[in-house]
């Protein structure tokens, strides 16, 4: 009964009772918020955006500095030319790489100015190779964990160790091709394919679960239509769910190949080095990230000006797959809508 | 999982319209298809394996030689052939807790921001940063922390610990990685909170609760198994995390109690000393490391995975 006492009174005119909006909050103006627990709220919702702030600043740093150390240092010249060879073939005046620098003291250097063409080549090619490997049996898997064994335990167990793969250091799948693979064929194991391989693992698990959500929005009637219709299971997967689901699996499989393209550690031991151009997948390659990774631990600084130069390449590659994902992402879901 | 899901399509009947040699064809067509995304989908837990065994046969010689000594001993070196891993077991761990400790507070702040606080206007924007955020690679997050803020991190570092405090260091290392992974803690809690019944936070702001109120009594309870997910998760990313830390955590085997002091962790000495044939056992030790560093991110991964699964299993069910 004293319960009920300290309800509010029930407004005696209809229609102007204390009508909430349903997320309508408190308000901490109000005299009933003690000082303390307004205080509380306060220091609280400013902690919320520095919580954000915390995420986005160091973000905003790293683009700033790729834009500021990576852009000049990027032209056609240096998307073709050769690496140059830091251990002191090259002449100190060519080190410097602007081509200002060079005009101004009337330097002429051969080759004319370092690039990264073949950490491009390399990047392109055992990325390209990575996700031929792993996007179809990828997209393969997740079709067997959705669509044909459904349900089975054994779905679910790949499902899981898929999960647990993911989150398996890169350098591990990087030290696994270099024993199964690299080793067996002595100096000529590495190459751009071994690479592929230590890539593949890589994203093998992010496609297949990426793939397999996908599969999962794909209405069922569209299942039940195809069966209605006499067709089989497989044509049904082939013809009506697989269609169905491509904007999601194209996109999916894009931001696996942006993940792969900036790895190092699976590169490092599997790829081996080149300074000129090799478009085999087979010898020695290189990537922009390996050529990011020695050029940071270098001490030249011609060698840390490419590597800016690379980074800033790296990322611009990186971010437009992360970019063409997230377009063909929104149409697909402006299609579906309607 | 709310939707229907057909009966197990191989059983159904309705392509028995067909004529009986169509039929038959088309049988083994489906078994052709069904044995070829079996195969794709055991490829999964075959390189699993794979690794488990390449890795742990390489590296056998190491830990034989070493003995309980690989996990115990203190120095690491090529000379004496002596591997003990555990100043870089050390410096695994402390990067990995202050990783922890900066990034959770953060995550949750923009899981929670991302849900509650913000304006709708700019919740988009927020998501596509913290995405690009997640996409930028390790060896670029290294790259600045190495060649742009190494000076700026040893400013700091000796302004508040004095003059000792190196720019490359444990800290360093941990500060980088905590960037690194508040990508993923934020998406898993992200989710767990937006499926809190709507009359969870009614009913609180209807009790008179302020808004922290309610987000600390009803939202962050409901969230909680996503959240401690989603830490271990990240934990596991920061263990095994290799280039970005290769470059800024100063690669010095020792173990000392100061972090803004340089260190190493097992994937940083990996990455900067692995350089194939040519290097005897150190060869199998650093393997070896590889093995030891599998094993712990696995056990990580697996308890993350059944606590995210469990949360996102009861989210699923309200």
């Amino acid at each position: 009964m004293t319960d009920t006492a300290l309800l509010p009174k029930p407004s005696t005119q209809p229609g102007f009772g204390p009508v909430l909006e349903p997320s309508q909050r408190t308000d901490v103006r109000a005299k009933t918020v003690s000082a303390g627990r307004r205080r509380t709220d306060k220091v609280a919702t400013i902690a919320l955006w520095c919580a954000v702030l915390a995420a986005v600043v160091p973000l905003g740093a790293v683009i700033t500095v790729l834009v500021a150390k990576g852009f000049g240092v990027v032209n056609w010249h240096f998307l073709t030319s050769d690496i140059p060879s830091v251990t002191g073939q090259t002449t100190a005046a060519c080190r410097d790489i602007t081509p200002a620098f060079r005009a101004k003291y009337g330097i002429n250097c051969s080759p004319p100015a370092p690039g990264m063409g073949p950490a491009i080549v390399g990047t392109l090619i055992s990325t390209g190779l990575a996700a031929a490997l792993a996007i179809p049996i990828g997209i393969l898997g997740a079709v067997y964990c959705n669509e044909i064994g459904v349900r089975t335990r054994l779905a679910s167990a790949i499902r899981f160790f898929a999960d647990v793969m993911i989150g398996v250091p890169s350098i591990v799948m990087g030290m696994f091709i270099y024993t199964a693979w690299v080793v067996r064929f002595g100096t000529n194991g590495r190459s751009a394919f071994a690479a592929a391989l230590a890539l593949a693992c890589l994203m093998l698990p992010i496609v297949l679960r990426s793939a397999e959500e996908m599969l999962r929005l794909v209405p069922d009637e569209l299942r039940h239509a195809n069966l209605a219709l006499g067709g089989r299971p497989s044509q049904g997967v082939i013809r009506v769910v697989l269609p169905a689901a491509l904007p999601g699996l194209i996109s999916g499989s894009l931001l696996a190949v942006a993940r792969a393209a900036g790895e190092t550690a699976p590169v490092l031991f599997t790829i081996g080095v080149t300074l000129s151009l090799n478009t085999s997948p087979f010898g020695e390659n290189t990537t922009l990230a390996q050529q990011i990774f020695s050029g940071a631990k270098s001490g030249l600084p011609l060698a840390n000006q490419l590597a800016w130069g690379a980074a800033f390449t790296l990322v611009a590659i990186v971010f437009g797959l992360s970019a063409l994902a997230r377009f063909v992402a929104s149409r697909s879901s402006k299609v579906q809508k309607g | 999982m709310t939707t229907v899901r057909t009966p197990s399509p191989s059983v159904l009947p309705a392509h028995r319209t067909d004529g009986r040699n169509r039929a038959r064809s088309g049988r083994r067509l489906d078994r052709a298809f069904s044995g070829l995304t079996l195969t794709a989908g055991l490829t999964i837990l075959a390189t699993l394996v794979g690794v488990v065994l390449a890795t742990a046969t390489f590296a056998w010689p190491a830990f034989r030689a070493g003995g309980i000594g690989f996990f115990t001993g203190t120095t690491w070196s090529s000379q004496t052939n002596t591997f003990g891993a555990l100043p870089m077991i050390y410096g695994t761990v402390v990067t990995a807790v202050i990783a922890i400790i900066l990034a959770v507070p953060a995550s949750l702040g923009v899981a929670l921001f991302l849900t509650e606080v913000c304006p709708r206007r700019l919740r988009g924007p927020i998501v596509a940063l913290i995405d690009l955020l997640a996409a930028i690679p390790s060896v670029v997050f290294g790259l600045v922390g190495v060649l742009a803020f190494h000076n700026v991190f040893q400013t700091v570092f000796r302004a508040i610990t004095g003059p000792k405090a190196n720019g490359s260091s444990l800290l360093t290392a941990g500060i980088i990685l905590a960037f690194m992974i508040i990508p993923i803690i934020t998406s898993i809690p992200r989710e767990g909170i937006a499926t809190v019944p709507g009359h969870h936070r009614e009913a609180s702001y209807a009790l008179g609760a302020t808004r922290w109120e309610v987000l600390r009594t009803a939202i962050l309870p409901a969230g909680s198994g996503g959240i401690t997910g989603a830490v271990m998760l990240g934990l596991g990313r920061a263990l095994g995390e290799t280039i970005a830390v290769a470059l800024v955590v100063g690669s010095a085997i020792q173990i000392t109690p100061d972090i803004t002091q340089p260190g190493t962790t097992m994937a940083e000495i990996i990455a900067n000393r692995f350089n194939g044939e040519g290097m005897g056992i150190e060869r199998n030790a650093l393997m070896g490391l590889g093995v030891v560093l599998f094993m712990i991110t696995i056990a990580v991964n697996v308890a993350a995975r059944v606590v995210v699964n469990r949360a996102q299993r009861r989210n699923a069910g309200t």
